[in-house]
């Protein structure tokens, strides 16, 4: 029972990492109907960011931290105008496409700056643990968890409770229309990136004390992120979080309780299932097909 | 210009439709024919490469280009092929048989993973086809009576009708080139037969083709299982030119690189699948030799414009530590993908249609023939 239980925090704890790229997927595609696979990777360079300004600069923690999400808040909004704004209202493929040659360029230009070896930062929270009982809580994976659960109530209240959310949700369901009522389309798009890539910050640092940084961790988790988006529907903010947790869990389960190599297999797995059975995800919306 | 009048319907889809074809394409076979006696041994190494990538190309291109249902696990298609070949080999299953039974299995298994993507579109096909691709990379790795997990697989040398074809001969780059031929022969008959339009029509509007009564679902399975199928042959070549296969050669990075292929030759013609393939296969001996001679080159240029010795050896290893650094192909790839996207969408068989007229309409050749259409994004949702 105390395994199960220990296996569920930490399942929680690295779900809580999925959801959190999930969501940049969901805003982004909330927001503009694209699916940004560069998400991991914006993720990993947000990590690199913090490293540099923590590890080698020796800023304070929280400083380092802002500063980060700071400038991956700019570099997004960069990466929108020059990759993503011109093929705007192309197929939908192109710009997976674009998407994926971005984060091919992202890895490599790590890889040539940081090098390829695995990077630590050093965190208030990378020591000490909570004990329960004879439960024991890794403060690390707390925090986690904690700031998944807060990044994910702010998301969810600017979405649907400020002008500029309700801007989102208008420019994504029709952006033409938007457009006629007076949205500035172009600046909300741009707006929407720079939180992704703010969002996919926090997850790297918070991810840094777990597993290290290096230049292939956002291909990674990108990957498991995929899962937890589609499990939680793709366009739902609460959805990604839960889906991220529900892979976390699953995955670790399998880990500890069915043989070797299910670990990998079993978010897939799963991700499989739900699409056959439940295309639209456990949050997403009924569609209905017209010409 | 040549003008055509097409008086029926056998016309418009005749395969040559006039003589230049028949002399252009000539031609061509005739270069390729003579290829192995005039490159040398790695370029024509590299040739089988592309006639390799370039039949994928075309599976690929069935399914993405003229059905419209992207894909990016491929490369699980290609690995089930390599297997079944390397496996059936070892009990002496004679090379038409297993070149057969591979591309028959990968055909059915291409079936089943087209059943659940009857409901799947866009994105989310994408991504279950590149779950797919994972869970297949990791059967490999584990079911190791079959597939010898991470330690790989040898594959003999190709024995065709009693005779051993290594993998550098000539015989070999001409049994890659006759299953590339024979493919895009085929495939051109598939898309002007009935099959072929219904791909077309459900790539265009998949609610118009039904209510045309198109069945949707058998002709989305047909299209998975042929692509797969294609892919499967091009995997057994691909354990034969290897060598040698184990799980990590099929990842996700070459179900991306297939996807290069099409991306960057052109999605609405089969000439695309051929110019990407060369285009990919071809840009890593072009990076190595940039690598080699680009330092000298430059320094020789700013050594003419005047810069001391001092300085033209500074510039030069300079460039040489840059071009160097670890990393720099997937830099330069990523580069090209998303340039590719942003100026050239039709990809290079588009510019070349877009050089030909404008020499055929001379003075009167206008840009916007080829400009896209931009549709301003509605919601999936409710589309």
């Amino acid at each position: 029972m105390l395994d199960f239980v220990q296996q569920l925090v930490s399942g929680v704890a690295l779900g809580c990492v999925y959801g959190l790229i999930a969501l940049g997927f969901v805003l982004v595609y909330k927001a503009t109907e694209v699916v940004n696979f560069a998400q991991g990777d914006l993720m990993m360079l947000g990590g690199f960011f913090a490293f540099t300004f923590i590890g080698m600069m020796g800023l304070n923690y929280w400083i380092g931290f802002a500063g980060a999400v700071a400038a991956m808040a700019l570099f997004g909004m960069v990466a929108e105008r020059v990759v993503v704004r011109p093929i705007l209202g192309y197929p939908q493929f192109s710009i997976i496409m674009a998407t994926i040659g971005l984060g091919y360029f992202l890895r490599s230009v790590a890889g040539m700056i940081w090098g390829t070896d695995d990077l630590k930062i050093e965190t208030p929270f990378s020591r000490g643990v909570l004990r329960m009982g004879s439960l024991v809580l890794a403060y690390d994976k707390l925090s986690v968890i904690a700031a998944t659960m807060i990044l994910c109530a702010l998301l969810w209240l600017f979405f649907n409770k400020t002008m500029l959310g309700t801007a989102m949700r208008a420019s994504s369901e029709n952006m033409l229309a938007a457009y006629y009522m007076g949205i500035p389309v172009k600046r909300v798009v741009s707006v929407v990136w720079a939180i992704s890539a703010a969002v996919a910050t926090c997850a790297g640092v918070l991810l840094a004390p777990i597993t290290f940084i290096h230049s292939n961790v956002g291909l990674v988790l990108g990957l498991k992120a995929f899962p937890a988006a589609v499990l939680g529907g793709f366009g739902s903010i609460p959805g990604a979080v839960v889906g991220g947790v529900l892979i976390g869990v699953i995955e670790s389960m399998a880990g500890f309780y069915l043989p070797e190599g299910w670990k990998d297999v079993a978010p897939y797995v799963v991700l499989l299932t739900v699409l056959l059975l439940k295309p639209e995800g456990l949050f997403g919306l009924h569609v209905r097909k017209k010409v | 210009m040549r003008f055509m009048f097409k008086t029926d319907y056998e016309d418009d889809i005749r395969l040559f439709p006039h003589s230049g074809y028949v002399v252009t394409y000539g031609v061509l076979l005739a270069l390729l024919l003579i290829a192995p006696h005039v490159l040398s041994s790695y370029l024509m190494s590299q040739l089988v490469f592309v006639c390799i990538y370039a039949i994928v190309g075309v599976a690929l291109l069935i399914l993405t280009g003229f059905t419209g249902q992207a894909s990016l696990g491929h490369a699980a298609f290609l690995a089930i092929g390599a297997y079944t070949a390397a496996y059936l080999q070892k009990y002496n299953v004679p090379f038409p048989v297993y070149f057969l039974a591979a591309g028959l299995l990968t055909g059915i298994i291409g079936a089943m993973v087209g059943f659940p993507a009857l409901r799947l579109t866009g994105i989310y096909l994408v991504i279950a086809t590149i779950s797919f691709a994972l869970i297949v990379e990791e059967i490999l790795a584990r079911w190791e009576s079959v597939t010898h997990g991470n330690e790989g697989m040898r594959v003999k040398t190709l024995s065709l009708l009693g005779v051993a074809v290594p993998r550098d001969s000539p015989t070999f780059y001409y049994l890659c080139l006759a299953v590339l031929v024979l493919t895009i022969v085929g495939t051109l008959n598939l898309l002007r037969s009935p099959t072929g339009r219904a791909f077309v029509a459900i790539r265009d509007s998949e609610t118009a083709a039904r209510s045309m009564g198109v069945n949707v679902a058998l002709y989305k399975v047909k299209s998975f299982a042929i692509s797969a199928a294609i892919t499967g042959f091009a995997g057994v070549l691909f354990a034969h030119k290897l060598s040698f296969i184990s799980p990590e050669m099929f990842t996700l990075q070459l179900s991306i690189e297939f996807i290069i292929v099409i991306l960057i030759g052109g999605t609405f013609s089969l000439h695309g699948a051929v110019l990407g393939a060369i285009f990919i296969v071809m840009i890593d001996p072009f990076l190595t030799y940039l690598k080699d001679d680009m330092p000298g080159i430059i320094a020789g240029i700013a050594a003419t414009f005047g810069a001391g010795t001092a300085t033209a050896g500074n510039i030069q290893s300079s460039v040489a530590a840059f071009a160097s650094l670890n990393g720099l192909k997937g830099a330069i790839y990523g580069i090209i993908i998303v340039l590719f996207v942003l100026f050239e969408p039709l990809g290079l068989y588009g510019r070349w249609l877009k050089i030909k007229l404008f020499f055929q309409l001379f003075p009167l050749y206008k840009r916007a023939t080829f400009k896209r259409q931009k549709i301003y994004v509605k919601s999936e949702r409710n589309r």
